[in-house]
Order: structure tokens, then C-alpha cells, then sequence
């Protein structure tokens, strides 16, 4: 009697229980219970009991037309789009020239671990840090500005609109650029090296290889950074909740996920309305979040999918032989 | 002609290096001010905010920063036992996960992958408020636990994980475990995890800086003083009784930084490269 070959793959089950578990628990449930608050009128500290109200969609429309979660909607935007966009050209100038065979730049690794730093630093830390350099009257900030000759009052960088914006930007940026330039750096020593060598052949400039070779093969990563980047800018929270006291003047500094936590935690602790406003959130989150799956399926899962099947092939045939092995 | 394009590329690579030197100032020179006023006394940051020398009166602002509720110790106990725990966590079942992905063929592995895909994108934040409610009904709030818990399912890792597995994976080496009468997880633990190691370190570093910078989760979960995490204990600088100790705020804005600029400046070599490999945000 020929005996079946073993079947671990209850073992592919087994090994998967904790993340499960762990997922179903820590993320899946709270989702689902914040989706259940936002139809309730749960407000109030240490309260944890609801009932469901009797127009569900009250919380809903109340935080859509308050004009705090518009603001913070559109500081966030400003806020983002100011920081990404100087980020992705210079995080692009800096991969351009790092990678350039021709003009080595010298020093390169220690460039790299500098201009990466600020991104390891706790941002609660680098926010308090920023809003102390700038401080009034007397901040480095000020002082730097006198020394210069720039201004001859000391100026209150905080309480104007778009200063405490533009801090906050510059502050995103300054922390992202080093990360977006190593990806960029990495994607583009992943392009075929024989494109640089075909077009150094038929004489290319510096800036036609740029133009030609390497920005048209960064488009996807380009399109990974956009989205991943509008995503984490999206939930911006650290920076922004300490960078200036109750977000400063006009709310010129809220951001969304800080008009969050302030509903939730703060004055009336109006848990109901905080969970609404974070179920809008995660909505135009997971639309971009599509976006991106949408984008990133295309070529790669198929890649990999390619790949997944082949090695299943081997694993199997391994499989067989080793459990004939077994049997002899 | 040849001198020309000689003089061109003196003067592209004067603007290169220039750049490059002004943003690596620009990297240095916050966190050089921040330590520097950090031992200079208030009065003196009254005058000149900005010195580049560090000046006597370190010991002044450690006694100011010590008399009140700032507490570097304490808050560096709690960040490091919540971040290894966590780094502990996040690194091992994530490598099971994906072994379990890339070693064995069961009929949801596919699904399963794509679903991790899936949920990668999902902020903690949007989450918060029921994560809070459920925390405090199950009284867990001022526990280090729901910080430490929720890392066992941390999809991006499992995909860098699974990708590490995808290039580095012989299964013939468990082919031979399974002869030689080992378990599978006898196999995962004696033959996978140390064949994995490069990707654990590299995320392991990751993961731990990571949660030591969390702020969110520990400010809506912790509300004892000595539970506090080190990035709470930033925020409390900001408050009103550190108003005018100037040089106090900057000596404990940088006995946070201090660790994080030690671990960061041994382990820049990986830290990098891990960026490079990765292109995964954690």
C-alpha cells in the first residue's frame, strides 16, 4: 500500500494564527467599534456605555459642517503639498548627482547618514525644538534674524498664519528628504546599467541621461512615494499637536488627525464626533490607498505572482521526493 | 574646447559640494544649538539665543529640570521596555508569518498575502478612539501591553520579511530538517531565524526607533506620571511651568536625543542600507 506524501500545509495555518489574532484584536475590532461610536452619542470621560442615535448619521453631518474639520482638511492639504514638493525635487536633484559615475562626489556616506538623521529623531522632540528656535522674543531664530540685519524687532513667527504653516512644512520636509532621497538613490542603482552605458556610447549629456533614462524608470517608485507620503501626511500628528499650543492663531496649524484627538480628548470628550471624523479620514485614506494597490498590482504582483507559482512547483516536487525518500 | 567643459564641471561641482554642505549644516545645526543651550543659563539665552560654544551652567538646568514633573529617567526605563518588548514581537511573528507564507502551500496563502497587502495602509490613528474605549473597558489603560501587543501584527514587516524569504530561502535545507526528524517549528527556530538574521537586525532597528518615537497611542492610553514614555515626557516641556527656563527645555530636549543620536551614529552603516532595502515606510 502506497503511503500519501505528508501535507504540512496545516503548518501555513498554524504559523499564521498570531498575526491573525493579533490583527483581528488590536486593529480589526477597534475599526469596527470606532465605526460604531460615530453612529452614538458616547461623550463624556471615564464613560463607556451608548446607545445608538436616533438620526445614526447626526455625527456624521455635524463634522462635516464644522468649520474646525474643514480647516484642518485644507491645513493639512497646504501643509503637505508645501513640504512634498520641494522634498521630491531636491530628494531627486541629490539621487541624480549621488549616483552620477562620471562626477563622484566625495564624502557621500557621511552626506547620506546626515542628511537622513532629523528622520530618526522623535518628532515630539524636533517639535518642541523647532518651536523653541523660534521662539519671541528672544528665540536663535530672532537672534540670527538681528545678527543678520534682517529685522530690528523681534518677530512673532508663531502667531502669524502662514510663518506657523510654513515651519511646519519646512520641518516636514526636513525630516523626509534624506529617506525620499536613499529611495530614490536605491531605485535608481536597480535600473539596468546598460541603458547608462548605451547612452554614454552615443554621447548623453549628464542631464539628457537624467531626463531620458533615470526619471522615466523612477515612475513607479515616484507614484509609491506620492501616495505613501499623502498618506502619512494625512495623519500628521506629533509635530503639529506640539509644534505651537492649542495649534495657533485661527487654528492655522490643526490638522486632522489632531482635530481628532482634541474632540476625543479634550474639553466634552465628544468620543462620538472624534470617531466620526476618523471614519471620514480612513475613507479618503483607503481611496488613495487604493489608488496605490491599484497602481502597484499591475506589474509587480503579477511579477510576483510568477514567481510564487515556480517556487511552489520546485517546493512540491521537493516535497514528493523527499517523502519517497522517506518512505524507501 | 576641453578647458571649457573642464570649467563647467569645477564650477557644477563647487554648486554640488556647497549644497551638500549647507544641508548637512542645516541637519547639524538645530540639534548643535539645542545642545549648546543646553548647559548655558537662561539669562545668557536671553541675550544671544545662538552660541556655538557651550557655556557653565549645565549643572544649574539639571537641578531646574530635576525639581519638576520632567523625568528622563523614568521615561527611558518605560520607552526602552515598551520598544524591545515590542521589537521582540514585531521581528519574530513577523518572520513566522511570513515562513508560514513562503514555506508552505495552503489553499488561503494567496489570499492571505494579498489581504496583508491590504490592510499595510491602515494608520493607528483612524482606530484610536475604539482602540481607546475597548482599552479602557478591558482595563488596560496605563498598561504597557496594548503598546506592545498590537506590533505581532505589523503587515509591512511580514512583506519585507517575505521578500528577504523570496531571495534567501533554500527549502531544501528544511527538506533535510524534515529527514533528519525535526518539527517545523524546531525548523523555523534553529534553521530559519538564524538564516534570517540580517533582515531581523535590519528591521529590528527600525521597529525600535519607531515605537520609541510613538507619540500618539501612549498620549491617549498612558495618564500615570510613572508610566509616561519618553516623547510624553517631551511634551510636558511645553508646558507652562518650564515657561522661562529656557535652558532647562534645551537640556531636556537633548537627554532625549542623546540615545537615539548613540544608537543612530553606531548603527548608521545598517540604518541606511536598510532604508535602501526596504523602500517600505514603517
Amino acid at each position: 500500500m502506497r503511503r500519501r506524501s505528508v501535507s504540512y500545509a496545516k503548518y501555513g495555518y498554524i504559523f499564521s494564527i498570531p498575526f491573525v489574532l493579533a490583527f483581528i484584536i488590536f486593529s480589526f475590532y477597534p475599526i469596527i467599534y470606532t465605526a460604531v461610536i460615530g453612529f452614538t452619542d458616547l461623550k463624556g470621560l471615564t464613560k463607556t456605555d451608548f446607545k445608538f442615535l436616533d438620526n445614526p448619521f447626526q455625527n456624521f453631518e455635524l463634522i462635516l459642517h464644522n468649520p474646525s474639520f474643514i480647516t484642518s482638511l485644507s491645513n493639512t492639504a497646504m501643509i503637505w503639498i508645501i513640504n512634498f514638493i520641494p522634498q521630491i525635487l531636491l530628494a531627486l536633484l541629490l539621487a541624480a548627482w549621488f549616483t552620477n559615475h562620471r562626477h563622484h562626489i566625495k564624502g557621500q556616506g557621511a552626506f547620506k547618514v546626515l542628511f537622513y538623521m532629523p528622520n530618526i529623531i522623535t518628532a515630539a522632540t524636533i517639535a518642541i525644538l523647532f518651536s523653541s528656535l523660534f521662539g519671541y522674543p528672544m528665540g536663535p531664530m530672532n537672534d540670527l534674524f538681528k545678527t543678520f540685519g534682517l529685522s530690528q524687532e523681534s518677530v512673532n513667527f508663531l502667531l502669524q498664519k502662514w510663518t506657523a504653516r510654513g515651519v511646519i512644512s519646512f520641518i516636514q520636509f526636513w525630516t523626509w528628504y534624506g529617506y525620499t532621497m536613499l529611495i530614490f538613490i536605491s531605485g535608481v542603482l536597480g535600473i539596468n546599467p546598460e541603458l547608462y552605458e548605451a547612452a554614454e556610447m552615443d554621447g548623453a549629456t549628464s542631464s539628457q541621461t537624467f531626463f531620458r533614462i533615470t526619471l522615466p524608470s523612477l515612475r513607479t517608485i515616484m507614484l509609491y512615494m506620492l501616495v505613501t507620503s499623502l498618506i502619512g501626511g494625512l495623519q500628521m500628528f506629533d509635530i503639529p499637536k506640539l509644534f505651537i499650543p492649542n495649534q495657533g492663531p485661527s487654528n492655522a496649524t490643526l490638522t486632522t488627525t489632531v482635530f481628532i484627538y482634541n474632540q476625543a480628548f479634550s474639553g466634552s470628550y465628544m468620543y462620538n464626533r472624534a470617531a466620526a471624523a476618523s471614519m471620514i479620514l480612513f475613507l479618503i485614506i483607503t481611496t488613495l490607498s487604493g489608488v496605490l494597490f491599484f497602481i502597484m498590482r499591475d506589474k509587480q504582483a503579477a511579477k510576483l505572482r510568477k514567481q510564487e507559482k515556480n517556487r511552489v512547483k520546485e517546493f512540491n516536487k521537493a516535497n514528493r521526493i523527499s517523502a519517497r525518500r522517506a518512505e524507501v | 574646447m576641453k578647458n571649457k567643459a573642464n570649467v563647467s564641471n569645477y564650477a557644477l561641482d563647487t554648486v554640488k559640494y556647497t549644497v551638500c554642505i549647507l544641508l548637512a549644516i542645516l541637519s547639524i545645526l538645530p540639534f548643535w544649538i539645542m545642545l549648546m543651550n543646553a548647559t548655558r543659563g537662561t539669562f545668557e539665552i536671553q541675550q544671544h539665543a545662538v552660541s556655538l560654544l557651550p557655556s557653565t551652567h549645565l549643572f544649574d538646568n539639571i537641578k531646574v529640570l530635576a525639581g519638576k514633573s520632567f523625568n528622563p529617567v523614568t521615561g527611558f526605563i518605560n520607552s526602552m521596555i515598551i520598544s524591545t518588548c515590542a521589537t521582540v514581537c514585531a521581528v519574530y511573528f513577523s518572520s513566522l508569518t511570513a515562513y508560514a507564507l513562503m514555506a508552505y502551500d495552503w489553499r488561503m496563502r494567496q489570499p492571505f498575502f494579498t489581504f496583508i497587502m491590504a490592510v499595510m495602509m491602515i494608520p493607528a490613528q483612524v482606530s484610536g478612539i475604539g482602540f481607546y474605549q475597548f482599552m479602557y473597558r478591558i482595563h488596560w489603560t496605563n498598561s504597557f501591553l496594548p503598546l506592545i501587543l498590537p506590533v505581532i501584527a505589523a503587515p509591512t514587516i511580514v512583506f519585507f520579511m517575505r521578500q528577504y524569504l523570496l531571495a534567501t530561502l533554500q527549502l531544501d535545507i528544511v527538506n533535510s530538517a524534515r529527514i533528519d526528524g525535526a518539527g517545523e517549528f524546531y525548523t523555523f527556530n534553529r534553521i530559519i531565524m538564524p538564516i534570517m538574521k540580517p533582515a531581523v537586525a535590519t528591521q529590528a532597528i527600525f521597529v525600535f526607533v519607531g515605537n520609541w518615537n510613538n507619540l500618539f497611542t501612549p498620549m491617549i492610553l498612558l495618564t500615570d506620571h510613572n508610566k509616561y514614555t519618553m516623547p510624553i515626557m517631551v511634551s510636558l516641556l511645553r508646558g507652562d511651568i518650564y515657561k522661562t527656563e529656557y535652558g532647562s527645555i534645551y537640556l531636556g530636549l537633548s537627554l532625549t536625543v542623546l540615545p537615539l543620536f548613540i544608537v543612530y551614529f553606531l548603527l548608521s552603516k545598517y540604518i541606511i542600507a536598510g532604508v535602501a532595502l526596504g523602500g517600505v515606510k514603517e
